[in-house]
């Protein structure tokens, strides 16, 4: 039954519905609200059995997280911005033991400047980890992709990231259609690990490898990886005939086929890129979207194969590598070598400056005349950054 | 598809007013999606919110730059923040006013412009100024954006008590000030 839902409502009420047996949670705008309403479920007794944790750092998240998932336990966290850099090292523990933790991450810049606001650079900062990332474009597609994470992660033996924008996503009011608690019950099995931490039945979890074996180990994580590039779409089809809804899966493009210019972003921007897809066909251009929904593992053959027929791929993303350019835009470059196709980098929204429709027409008219250059930051306010230039000591040289 | 542009200052529940549009829109069976601009969150401050209202699914999750409708819960703020940008030629704009609005300095808009006393309508049913929801009560009589049973469900599924019972008595002597004409 559809509702009118809070993006963070939505989400965390479906999470209960996953049967999480443990969450630790440390609060941290924008996914405060997400935590906040499952411990309300967890006090009322609504969702049971299950322990909340109220940690004391990120750290002590995560850390809590991967304990409770070496007993057997299925474990939920969620986090944003700093407090993903301070959990990063209990982030990387967790995949490399490979323990299918889920935590939804409310995505949020990075400081310094401090700022709350959306941008993907938390996310992207744990790109190498061995987490799995998924990204919703809306909140019904959040609320989806946390089913199929909890089953994804728990098949493969990999932790699951399910990425939503901050404040954009997780603060919106729009329509849900929460699943119901039997038909998860019916796509999720209950959690059963082929080894788990038992006193009666002990086992080491975690020991140190050496050279001798280390290679293999992160060899198995990449390995596993690509086996989720199967899995992945194999889930969304079988969440697609269960609940009747396209959510999940590797790529999606939108009016893609025989578009000369394709727009390629993550998460909640595609909205507003297949309304400017949607009028600029009106006009007559021939112009798509391709959302990439699983950015890890990279679905290369797919983004290829989506992508090779375009005449320019502009890809718009919230998060860039500093000196070198767009995060997003290196692996389509990838996917995309040897067919000649021109990708072009547009770093957009950092912070939380809005994207809009309009203001990414002009970046589609440039790709259009052949103008835009390889990397742009959209709307930047050029005067205010040469003039902090000309001030550098090394600017005269 | 109507795009509503709330503003007001932090402690006002502007935020509170936009979801309970989305979610009376909701109850109509129409689509909506309401979300505010955040940042500035402190009591006192300038803040937004938005929503939208449309008969197709809303796939835009980017804020409101051209609004149909302006609704303004601090009519201080009415020359101190470019409240206006954006708006349509032949928008709405309902003020929280105790006055006309042919005395608020507005003459220059092309807009409808009216004013509701909703400090007061909300000073006398709950006790403090939550303009919110007799500004909503106005927006209902003054457009079909949205029907005043579904606002006052919305109200009784959000609030409960004396809280609800206040607010929905807010809604309809809202709309009793735009019926009336009054202060148009």
């Amino acid at each position: 039954m559809r509702e009118q839902l809070e993006g963070s409502q939505a989400v965390a009420r479906t999470v209960a519905r996953c049967r999480p047996e443990v969450i630790a949670a440390y609060p941290i705008s924008p996914q405060t609200h997400i935590v906040e309403a499952l411990s309300r479920l967890v006090a009322s007794g609504e969702l049971a059995p299950c322990e909340f944790v109220n940690v004391e750092s990120e750290f002590a998240a995560m850390s809590v997280a991967i304990g409770a998932t070496a007993t057997g336990a299925r474990s939920y966290t969620a986090t944003a911005s700093q407090g993903l850099l301070y959990m990063a090292e209990a982030v990387y523990n967790a995949s490399g033991l490979g323990l299918p933790i889920v935590m939804t991450i409310a995505n949020r810049a990075i400081g310094a400047p401090i700022n709350i606001w959306n941008d993907h650079s938390d996310s992207m900062s744990q790109r190498d980890s061995g987490w799995i990332q998924l990204y919703a474009e809306s909140n019904q597609e959040a609320v989806d992709l946390h089913v199929q994470a909890f089953r994804l992660a728990e098949e493969l033996e990999l932790p699951v990231m399910v990425c939503m924008d901050g404040f954009v996503l997780t603060h919106a009011v729009e329509p849900v259609d929460l699943p119901p608690q039997e038909a998860i019950d019916a796509f999720l099995p209950p959690f059963a690990p082929r080894q788990f931490l038992d006193p009666a039945d002990p086992v080491t979890i975690g020991a140190m490898v050496g050279p001798e074996a280390f290679m293999e180990v992160r060899y198995l994580m990449h390995a596993k990886q690509r086996l989720a590039l199967a899995r992945i779409p194999a889930l969304a089809e079988e969440f697609a005939a269960a609940f009747g809804r396209d959510s999940g899966g590797l790529v999606r493009g939108y009016r893609a086929d025989d578009a000369e210019i394709v727009i390629v972003a993550l998460g909640s921007l595609l909205g507003s890129i297949e309304d400017l897809v949607d009028a600029r066909r009106e006009d007559g251009e021939r112009i798509g979207a391709l959302a990439i929904r699983c950015f890890r593992p990279a679905p290369l053959e797919q983004i290829r194969g989506a992508l090779m027929g375009a005449r320019r791929v502009v890809v718009v993303e919230k998060a860039f590598a500093a000196g070198a350019g767009g995060v997003v835009g290196q692996d389509v470059r990838l996917a995309l070598q040897g067919t000649g196709v021109p990708v072009h980098d547009v770093i957009a929204g950092l912070g939380g400056r809005p994207v809009t429709a309009a203001s990414l027409e002009p970046v589609v008219a440039q790709a259009a005349a052949g103008t835009l250059p390889d990397l742009m930051f959209l709307d930047l306010r050029h005067d205010v950054v040469e003039r902090e230039l000309a001030r550098l000591p090394g600017a005269a040289a | 598809m109507h795009q509503i542009r709330f503003h007001g200052r932090g402690g006002q529940g502007v935020v509170t007013s936009a979801e309970l549009l989305s979610t009376a829109a909701f109850l109509d069976g129409r689509h909506a999606q309401a979300f505010p601009m955040f940042g500035s969150e402190r009591t006192g401050a300038p803040i937004q919110a938005f929503c939208r209202v449309g008969d197709a699914p809303i796939r835009a999750h980017e804020p409101i730059v051209r609004p149909d409708v302006l609704i303004v819960q601090d009519a201080t703020l009415l020359h101190h923040v470019d409240l206006f940008t954006g708006l349509a030629a032949d928008g709405l704009v309902l003020i929280n006013s105790p006055r006309h609005a042919a005395g608020l300095g507005l003459a220059d808009l092309a807009a409808d412009v009216r004013t509701v006393p909703a400090s007061a309508i909300a000073t006398e049913h709950l006790g403090r100024s939550m303009p919110g929801t007799a500004l909503l009560g106005a927006l209902a009589a003054a457009t079909s954006l949205v029907s005043r049973a579904s606002l006052v469900s919305a109200v009784r599924m959000r609030f409960t008590g004396a809280v609800a019972d206040g607010n929905v008595q807010a809604i309809d002597d809202g709309w009793t000030a735009i019926e009336a004409g009054a202060y148009a």
